[in-house]
């Protein structure tokens, strides 16, 4: 290609599947595409060659299945630690995993098999990516080139079919050619050069402390992060980017706290505590923006402030953000299992009892389990003791996560409710009520991570902004971190009112042609 | 090079392997495969089949391993083999493996030790019967090329 922009050929993949034939067929299929292929056939591996070469990659491929160590696991890790672009793949496109994917940022999610045409445009993701970065850099200034990279991500969105959407982008794409020319002549905006920064557990925990002293209603900016850090090395885009993922995380957390309060209402997760620590000083209004169940504060409280303190923020050991359980659900999870099978699934029949006679027990674990996420990537290992508690609600539950996850915070009888979420059918979200439903709650988080007014504004890879989700007739469902939990009392007999095709046990797997369409509409974020 | 021995040998090639496809033991993600076979890599389809072939086996005996008592069945490793077998089976195409692994699965969810045997079973017939049928296959490549003919590309409607 021409001088300066953006080259896929010789992009350097880095392919991770356990599976020997994929790993041989992908390494085939992108040499094919001209680009520069390593393979690794386990997770960990995988870890050790990108930390070991930091800028040695352009991208990642993982599949979601492996068997030292979860697909999403990896995923974080490389989003956090190395932020390159990860694109995961499964032989299950189911689309719980699918936004799981999304969640724990995928820039995008294949299902196998794959095919060429799909790996010919993977270089999209790390162009995008670069430019993110650029606008990071320039801030303020780009306020108005997020208009532009809105519309090309709508257009690559909405596009439609695979072709239409790469012609659409074709003239967006010498708009971003020209960008990247001009910061690489611009020798003081060195965006796509710039060395990696790590963020160490140490030095996150500036950031977390800087953005806790700012405050959730004022205007917790890069800028003001950074001086308040006092590193001097460190750059106001390090912190954008890295204050870009942060929310992120955030809004998982948010979500997983609602999909739990969706889970019939018994099994309120109070994050209160939880906001407490992770989330003071975000929140102007002090404790929660959540209206939780007083009575279940009050027990998480008393049980568990301190571990979760030390576990998110000094306590390394006992972060678990993706607990190696989540092997688990993820295996046992395909198709949603419907009511009656529920019980007798072996894995997981011993956590509805113990829900039972223990909530406290719950919250102590969950509330373990939700340390800062970003911290815990800096944690090689989640602590195993965590692990064994028989609740597992897994750190990561998304959006559209795996009823088993759910249905563990079930008691047998309550299962019908929570899995709305789960079956995220485009179709089955058009059901008003769940708009209703969200129309209704309140809009703190979403308005609190709003209020940092990164620049990005309208597309950034957090869930909570805008994003044309237009497919998902539930709207803001997924986007929306304001999809809080007014009040859990109530949503039991809500989502008892949903209609069934809603409920848990409707599987309804994405045909072919809807999940492809699923992918274009893009749901994902880079 | 005898062209019509060349002429017959590719016929009868094409004939197999449109038959494989009809039968079902085959899908379009064979035909993808053979695609990126090029003189850099002349045996490539051949040898991405051997890998399944051997992932298969060592799958099969771990699960069979799994199921093997009745009062104990590890149902998660079971399910896990199962997925992997279906992922592997997806890369070749071999189309009756995955289609057996997707009752597999549901045998698996539902914990039925029985159901999970018979899939076993199944699975590990007919994974063999693939591997036989595209060893004639392959055969019949060798035979054209050593007639001094090239191998027809098929192409699957």
């Amino acid at each position: 290609m021409e001088k300066g922009g953006f080259s896929p050929v010789g992009l350097r993949v880095l392919v991770v599947d356990d599976d020997p034939t994929w790993l041989k067929i992908l390494e085939k299929m992108l040499k094919k595409c001209s680009y520069e292929v390593t393979t690794c056939g386990l997770a960990r591996e995988a870890l050790r060659l990108l930390r070991e070469r930091k800028d040695g990659y352009d991208i990642v491929i993982s599949d979601v299945n492996m068997p030292d160590m979860d697909g999403f696991k990896l995923l974080e890790h490389v989003g956090l630690e190395l932020d390159l672009p990860v694109i995961m793949m499964s032989v299950d496109g189911e689309t719980s995993r699918v936004m799981k994917g999304v969640q724990h940022g995928a820039c995008d999610y294949l299902l196998k098999p794959i095919r060429m045409k799909e790996l010919k445009i993977i270089w999209q993701h790390v162009l995008r990516k670069k430019l993110q970065e650029v606008r990071d850099i320039e801030g303020c200034g780009y306020e108005g080139g997020t208009d532009w990279i809105t519309r090309y991500d709508e257009a690559h969105f909405l596009g439609g079919g695979e072709d239409v959407s790469f012609c659409k982008k074709r003239k967006d794409f010498d708009f971003e050619k020209k960008l990247l020319l001009q910061d690489e002549s611009d020798p003081s905006s060195s965006s796509s050069k710039k060395a990696r920064v790590v963020w160490s557990f140490e030095l996150h925990q500036k950031f977390v402390n800087a953005v806790n002293q700012i405050g959730c209603d004022h205007k917790a900016g890069p800028k003001k992060i950074l001086d308040l850090m006092n590193v001097p090395w460190l750059t106001r885009e390090n912190v954008a980017s890295h204050l870009q993922k942060y929310r992120l995380y955030l809004s998982r957390l948010e979500k997983e706290k609602e999909l739990k309060c969706y889970s019939g209402g018994v099994k309120s997760i109070d994050s209160s505590p939880k906001d407490a620590e992770v989330n003071s000083g975000h929140q102007s209004p002090g404790k929660s923006s959540f209206v939780f169940s007083g009575g279940i504060f009050q027990k998480a409280t008393e049980t568990d402030p301190k571990p979760l303190a030390s576990a998110s923020l000094s306590d390394p050991n006992t972060d678990v953000i993706m607990p190696p359980k989540t092997k688990k659900t993820r295996i046992g999870f395909d198709p949603p299992i419907s009511s009656p099978a529920f019980d007798s699934l072996l894995p997981w029949n011993d956590v509805p009892e113990v829900l039972e006679s223990k909530p406290v027990l719950y919250e102590n674990s969950f509330l373990q389990q939700q340390p800062l996420p970003s911290q815990s990537s800096y944690v090689a290992n989640s602590a195993p003791a965590i692990m064994e508690e028989e609740m597992k609600p897994p750190y990561e539950t998304p959006v559209g996560g795996s009823s088993v996850n759910i249905d563990e915070f079930l008691m047998p009888q309550d299962k019908i409710p929570t899995v709305t979420i789960q079956d995220l059918d485009p179709s089955a979200l058009s059901s008003m009520k769940l708009q209703e439903f969200s129309s209704n709650v309140t809009n703190n988080t979403e308005a609190i991570l709003r209020s940092w007014e990164l620049p990005e504004s309208n597309h950034s890879a957090s869930l909570d902004t805008d994003l044309d989700l237009s497919w998902l007739q539930g709207e803001r469902f997924l986007a929306n971190t304001g999809l809080q939990f007014q009040d859990y009392s109530s949503s039991p007999s809500f989502l008892s009112e949903l209609p069934p095709h809603l409920w848990y046990g409707n599987e309804r797997l994405p045909d072919p042609d809807e999940y492809s369409f699923m992918v274009d509409q893009g749901l994902f974020i880079s | 090079m005898n062209t019509i021995v060349v002429g017959q040998l590719q016929r009868q090639f094409q004939d197999y392997i449109v038959s494989l496809y009809q039968q079902g033991y085959l899908d379009n993600q064979f035909t993808e495969l053979r695609k990126l076979q090029d003189e850099g890599s002349p045996d490539f389809v051949a040898e991405v089949v051997s890998l399944f072939f051997d992932d298969c086996a060592k799958l099969i005996n771990d699960m069979s391993t799994s199921l093997e008592r009745p009062d104990h069945v590890d149902f998660k490793q079971v399910d896990s083999g199962v997925h992997q077998l279906k992922g592997s089976s997806s890369s070749v195409g071999a189309r009756r493996v995955k289609s057996v692994c997707i009752a597999f699965k549901e045998c698996c969810d539902v914990q039925n030790r029985e159901g999970c045997l018979r899939c076993l079973q199944q699975v590990d017939y007919e994974y063999k019967m693939l591997k036989t049928k595209l060893q004639d296959l392959f055969n019949l490549e060798q035979q054209i090329l050593q007639a001094g003919g090239t191998i027809p590309q098929v192409s699957m409607n």
